[in-house]
């Protein structure tokens, strides 16, 4: 976000050289990580531990030093600056003096505006939330969002819309940011200079006469994945009117194997629709359908569904398992863990080539005909995978990704069939985009039509393809040759300075629009506010070549949903579907498809050498395919798996990195806990070259490199531009999903690149943090998450005793479940927004000063259970995966409290340790006392006061903090206020589930349960009787009223014996 | 060896130590009560305004009820200023070419709104709610003073946090025992208002002391 970092750039010109230069000579930290002595230490361990970096787990001593110290030895505390002791304290005492007098100021005046005429419905002060939906790929989530008096200000899920079912993910959540970016494009541009709405329109009316004349030969469009019927239809009416014209489709990061592998299986396009609550054992095939794609949101609350535990009490006479006591069961082979992967109860890590052969292997497994050709351990998996998967006939499914082939898609379809999961586990409808086609054909053919000089006028519809297009198409040269091209997007990017023309997009929320959901569902996109700029919506672009131009985007949505539902009393049904935010009985109704494809049909494999190296491209989990590159939420999002932030990486595996001898080190500098020095490596692949760091990442396969998109952005805005690399350099046509080079493509500079990396932050020392078990341990012994406790009597109390603080009313809680955490971040967004916290930039993340209220650690599992050794190495290679969210625990006997010298954090009457903004000098004595580090002090001034955009983003509820300022989750004491205040009005208590917090809110899978621990009844009070609740750290006796659900695999025992 | 000062000057040195002392003490009494004085806390002061809106007349002589205009007092945060429309229900036909009401007219006219003067201003650390002091039966008067007596309302109270925790800690004195003499400015506490304010507390479930201090309670 522009200011938001700018600010402190601008003062500490010295930091920022720092930053440029990062030579290893001036860094005291620990050597570089050596992978051989991780691996001998490895095998050294004989019990069961927990790991989060590699480094830790080398147990380097000079990294643990570091990590206990909060300043690391001759480092520059707090600034990397020229000024020296005695400079700075006589500043300090000169500003103490004039900080003193200013004091003494009053108030300065304000002004009180009201409305001239109020709306109707609105009363002062009370926010009011609006259905609508987001548009994403071929999905909408539908949306309540927030507004207070006309600005939107939080977006959350609408418990009635089909994908979204009171959930959302971080892109929809950080949706409003988009929203207020101050570097959108913010009116009509002709080659850069600023041009109104209506000489636009003139020129496209001009164009539109002389395609009337030539029937549209040469007018063509250009849109990424349509799934609004309205825009569908102005299209085709295009079509119609010049029938010359061609509608050409691209969307850079979903691939067409979901498509083709339709057609390859049934003959024609379908939409897939899966219900994993209905599936006992489900295999993934590269699939990610957890954290990304359509409908991801509902699958996580669906498949986490079946897998929340009730307590247990051992019955000896019983041997099988209670119906609540089973849980589905998750297989997965991926080349490189996805959010999906990591939580799965099986994960082998495959090579992208390798799952092709590895689906032709099941369903020659399963007697569909065909062979796969895989290595002997890979076999003996999938032996018990399929016998597992006939052991529960039509309760199966088997899932593949999005990035994999067409042919794995079909043998998909096959398995699926034969497996009889058809009709229970999976169900087929038309296709959720207006125009399924296979996308990379469809630009292929607009770029060679482009090439032959037969496109005259070319209408790009928000997407960025000078950015996106596979390099061997050289879309830029391409382009320059089009006569006439206008540009209809948000930002004014790598595309639109190659354009004629420049129309500034509307955000969703500023305009009128419709979309499917997954499942067919059509939603009305209703907007919350009045566009900011002068921007326009796709809709009205295109109105500008039908023959009613001028025509509103509400007046197009309203027109096709009426010709769609002749409805008696059209007027009702409208407000009924603006008010509902779906329209009932518009998913697409299961149709049957018949299989025309058996395995054997397909052609013989190509054989892959396992000495190439596989290089995959996949969008990026936080920005995407680099359309979310502006937006400074989602890149100071730490990534799930890898937790990097601001910065994309070339992922290798450890195997890999010993091969090439890669290495990361860490830096011991002015307390920058987050700075990781990665090796620099250059790329070569089919003629392009990128330079690249290295990441190593545990759990992905050997011999695979992934490239992440989205990065590497030229024209993004302030926050956007020149962060990683650009993968699509190295990307093309025949290529663009997976490319094998042999081992020479990739090469080390020598160099080392600084990345931002959270997961080196607050770091628990291997405590009894993480707990979980098999769900066969749990059977055996349902209290393991209690059995290294060790707690004090609780007489041995900080306070005076429980007469302080008897909690006779309300007593807050929280429990998580880690059962049901798969990492997806939707939370730490959700908090964000909420909260008002500010992005601090990657400069001051690599210094650990992230203001996430909510963090998610990440766990590896280092475990032999047969104590054979060799299985560490399994540990290192393909780990055990766990996720777990960390806000403030909210301690009964809080440490923080005690040593506050100002009173700033108090205990509150409830419970939660209040935090009072306006007494806190910065002392920092409470987050050095915290022994959770959940507490996050503003270093600086990370707020951007000046942008006036941002101030129309805040939550008016929640205090803008400064700096200097210590600040932590506060539970949304807010929402608290406001439901106590609520239900006092009523002479009630408050009913459970009257409050909710915003991550809480925002789960896919209600991982995250709040509430009242006094009400035996509550949701959270049952969650807390339950054995598997456990506290952190209990032997520090500060008794967390936040309490996690330990987690409870369930691996299969044929499989752990092998 | 000889004394260099004589034993007179220690009453000067005496004298220095005891005045600076003094002078430091009433330094630090003169500003906690700059601080609490009403040029800091612009207590009783009135504020111009673009219109010179008299409460003492349409409360006062005209009996308009509070609600009228401060519509959502009762159920938000805030107890709302009135859009011009409000102004105009009844100043399109009363005094209707009055020159003092022309801003109002031409904020009608042209929808620009009209911008008053704050008077009672909070921190902007502090989220006070109106709707939950006027459901327990917290008065308007007991917080605004005797607006039906201001011909421009001026805040009769200092507004300090301290001056929020007396009643925080103390809210039986505040509680008036029919809920609709919330809105009545002329309303004086009974004489048995300790013992009625004891037996509201309980009826109207207030929360205790401990609860009604949380630092959360007003700062987030």
């Amino acid at each position: 976000m522009r200011g938001q970092t700018q600010e402190e750039q601008d003062k500490k010109p010295v930091a920022r050289q720092h930053a440029e230069e990062p030579s290893a000579e001036s860094c005291a930290g620990p050597p570089p990580l050596d992978l051989a002595a991780v691996r001998a230490r490895l095998q050294s361990k004989t019990s069961t531990q927990y790991w989060r970096t590699l480094e830790e787990l080398a147990g380097d001593p000079a990294f643990e030093e570091l990590l206990h110290r909060e300043f690391p030895r001759q480092a520059p505390s707090e600034w990397d600056d020229s000024v020296d002791r005695r400079d700075f304290l006589k500043l300090m005492a000169a500003s103490l003096a004039f900080a003193g007098l200013s004091g003494c100021g009053r108030m300065p005046e304000q002004h009180i505006v009201p409305y001239v005429k109020q709306p109707d419905g609105l009363t002062l002060g009370k926010p009011q939330f609006y259905a609508t939906a987001v548009p994403f790929g071929a999905d909408a989530i539908g949306l309540l969002v927030e507004s207070h008096e006309g600005r939107p200000t939080k977006v959350e899920g609408n418990p009635d819309h089909p994908s979204s079912l009171g959930a959302t993910d971080a892109f929809a959540q950080a949706s409003i940011l988009n929203l207020y970016d101050p570097d959108r494009a913010q009116t009509v541009t002709k080659i850069g200079e600023i041009q109104t709405w209506s000489e636009f329109l003139d020129a496209a009316q001009s164009l539109a006469a002389v395609f009337r004349a030539t029937q549209g030969e040469g007018l063509r469009f250009l849109t990424g994945i349509v799934n609004s019927p309205s825009l569908a239809a102005q299209i085709q009416t295009i079509l119609t009117l010049y029938p010359k014209a061609k509608w050409h489709q691209w969307e850079p990061a979903l691939g067409d194997g979901a498509r083709e592998g339709a057609k390859l299986a049934f003959g024609t396009y379908v939409n897939t629709v899966y219900r994993p609550e209905n599936a006992e054992v489900i295999l993934s095939l590269d699939s990610d359908f957890l954290a990304s794609g359509p409908g991801h949101v509902r699958y996580m609350r669906e498949f986490y569904g079946r897998r929340k535990l009730p307590s247990w009490k051992i019955n000896p006479l019983a041997d099988q398992l209670p119906p609540e006591m089973r849980m589905n069961r998750l297989y997965v082979v991926e080349p490189t863990p996805s959010v999906t992967g990591a939580t799965a109860d099986h994960h082998l890590p495959l090579r992208s080539a390798e799952i092709a052969q590895f689906a032709r292997a099941l369903a020659a497994k399963l007697g569909l005909g065909g062979s796969g050709k895989v290595s002997p351990a890979a076999e003996k998996w999938l032996d018990v995978v399929v016998q597992d998967l006939r052991k529960y006939p039509k309760r199966t499914l088997v899932v593949a990704g999005e990035q994999q082939s067409a042919e794995v898609h079909a043998l998909a379809h096959a398995v699926n069939a034969a497996l009889g999961n058809v009709g229970t586990t999976l169900y087929y409808t038309e296709p959720v985009e207006a125009q399924p086609v296979n996308h990379l054909e469809s630009f292929r053919q607009l770029c060679a039509d482009m090439a032959a000089g037969k496109v005259d006028t070319l209408v790009i519809l928000g997407v960025n393809p000078v950015y996106t297009a596979p390099h061997d198409f050289d879309f830029t040269a391409k382009l320059k040759k089009v006569a006439n091209t206008i540009h209809v997007s948000s930002h004014f990017d790598e595309t639109s300075q190659y354009c004629l023309w420049h129309v500034a997009e509307s955000h969703y929320l500023e305009t009128w629009g419709d979309a499917r959901a997954f499942d067919g569902t059509v939603s009305v996109v209703q907007p919350l506010i009045a566009p900011l700029y002068l921007t326009h919506s796709a809709r009205e672009v295109l109105a500008a070549f039908t023959d009613k131009p001028g025509v509103s985007d509400y007046d197009v949505v309203r027109d096709r949903l009426k010709a769609a539902n002749p409805a008696a009393d059209f007027d009702k049904f409208w407000r009924k579907t603006l008010n509902d935010g779906v329209i009932s009985g518009t998913a697409f109704a299961p149709f049957s498809v018949s299989l025309k494809f058996t395995p054997a049909s397909l052609p013989p494999a190509k054989e892959s050498s396992p000495d190439e190296l596989e290089f995959l491209f996949r969008p990026d989990p936080c920005i995407y395919d680099g359309r979310f590159a502006n937006n400074g939420w989602l890149q100071e999002l730490p990534k799930p798996v890898t937790k990097l932030t601001w910065d994309n990486a070339a992922l290798v595996s450890p195997k890999t990195a010993e091969k090439l001898s890669l290495t990361h080190s860490i830096p011991s500098r002015g307390g920058e806990h987050g700075q990781v020095l990665a090796n620099v490596v250059d790329i070569a692949l089919s003629g392009s070259k990128v330079t690249a760091a290295a990441w190593i990442l545990p759990g992905q396969a050997e011999g695979v490199v992934v490239l992440p998109l989205g990065y590497g952005r030229t024209k993004a805005g302030y926050t956007g531009t020149n962060k990683g690399f650009n993968a699509y350099v190295v990307r093309t046509s025949s290529a663009l999903w997976s490319a094998s080079a042999p081992a020479s493509a990739i090469t080390k500079t020598g160099d080392d690149y600084p990345l931002a990396c959270t997961q080196y932050h607050f770091n628990m020392e291997g405590r009894h943090i993480l707990v979980d078990a098999t769900l066969e341990d749990y059977r055996k012994n349902p209290n393991f998450a209690h059995e290294h406790e060790e707690a004090p009597p609780k007489e041995l109390s900080l306070y005076k005793g429980e007469a302080e603080f008897p909690y006779a009313r309300d007593k807050w809680a929280m429990a998580i479940d880690l059962n049901s955490c798969n990492g997806c971040n939707a939370c730490v967004i959700a908090c964000q927004a909420e909260n008002n916290i500010p992005v601090v930039g990657k400069e001051q993340v690599r210094r650990g000063r992230e203001m996430h209220w909510i963090r998610i650690d990440r766990y590896y599992k280092a475990q032999s259970p047969t104590n054979d050794p060799s299985s560490y190495n399994q540990s290192l290679d393909n780990p055990e995966t766990f996720f777990q969210p960390v806000p403030c625990q909210q301690c009964e006997n809080a440490p923080c409290e005690q040593v506050c010298p100002v009173g700033a954090t108090v205990h509150s009457a409830e419970g939660l340790n209040d935090m009072t903004y306006n007494r806190c000098i910065g002392t920092r004595y409470c987050s050095n006392n915290c022994p959770y580090k959940v507490r996050r002090f503003n270093f600086l001034r990370f707020q951007d006061w000046e942008t006036p955009q941002f101030k129309l983003m805040r939550n008016p509820e929640v205090t803008v903090r400064s700096r200097g300022v210590m600040e932590k989750c506060t539970y949304c004491v807010q929402r608290i206020n406001i439901a106590r205040i609520e239900s006092e009005k009523k002479n009630e208590p408050i009913a459970d589930g009257a409050i909710v917090t915003a991550c809480e809110q925002a789960c896919p899978s209600q991982a995250i349960v709040f509430g009242n621990a006094n009400d035996p009844n509550s949701r959270v009070a049952k969650l807390r009787a339950q054995q598997r609740n456990y506290s952190i750290m209990p032997e520090l006796n500060t008794r967390p009223r936040t309490t996690y659900l330990a987690a409870v695999r369930n691996p299969n025992p044929e499989l752990e014996k092998a | 060896m000889a004394q260099i000062f004589h034993r007179s000057t220690n009453f000067i040195s005496r004298f220095s130590v005891f005045s600076a002392l003094f002078l430091i003490g009433f330094g630090v009494l003169a500003a906690i009560g700059v601080a609490r004085s009403p040029y800091m806390t612009r207590q009783n002061i009135t504020r111009e305004q673009p219109v010179q809106f008299s409460h003492k007349h349409h409360v006062g002589d005209d009996g308009i009820d509070c609600r009228y205009c401060h519509a959502s007092v009762e159920t938000s945060a805030v107890a709302g200023i009135p859009p011009t429309k409000t102004c105009m229900n009844c100043h399109s036909v009363l005094f209707s070419d009055a020159d003092y009401l022309e801003p109002i007219r031409e904020s009608y006219r042209t929808g620009k709104p009209i911008e008053w003067v704050k008077v009672h201003r909070l921190a902007d650390f502090v989220y006070f709610n109106h709707s939950i002091h006027v459901n327990k039966g917290v008065g308007c008067s007991t917080c605004h003073g005797q607006i039906d007596q201001m011909p421009l309302v001026f805040q009769a109270n200092t507004l300090l946090m301290e001056w929020c925790l007396d009643c925080h800690r103390n809210p039986e004195a505040a509680l008036r025992e029919n809920l609709e003499d919330v809105f009545n400015m002329n309303w004086k506490p009974p004489d048995n208002q300790e013992e009625i304010g004891k037996r509201l507390a309980q009826e109207r479930h207030l929360r205790t002391t401990a609860e009604l201090t949380n630092c959360s309670t007003c700062h987030r």
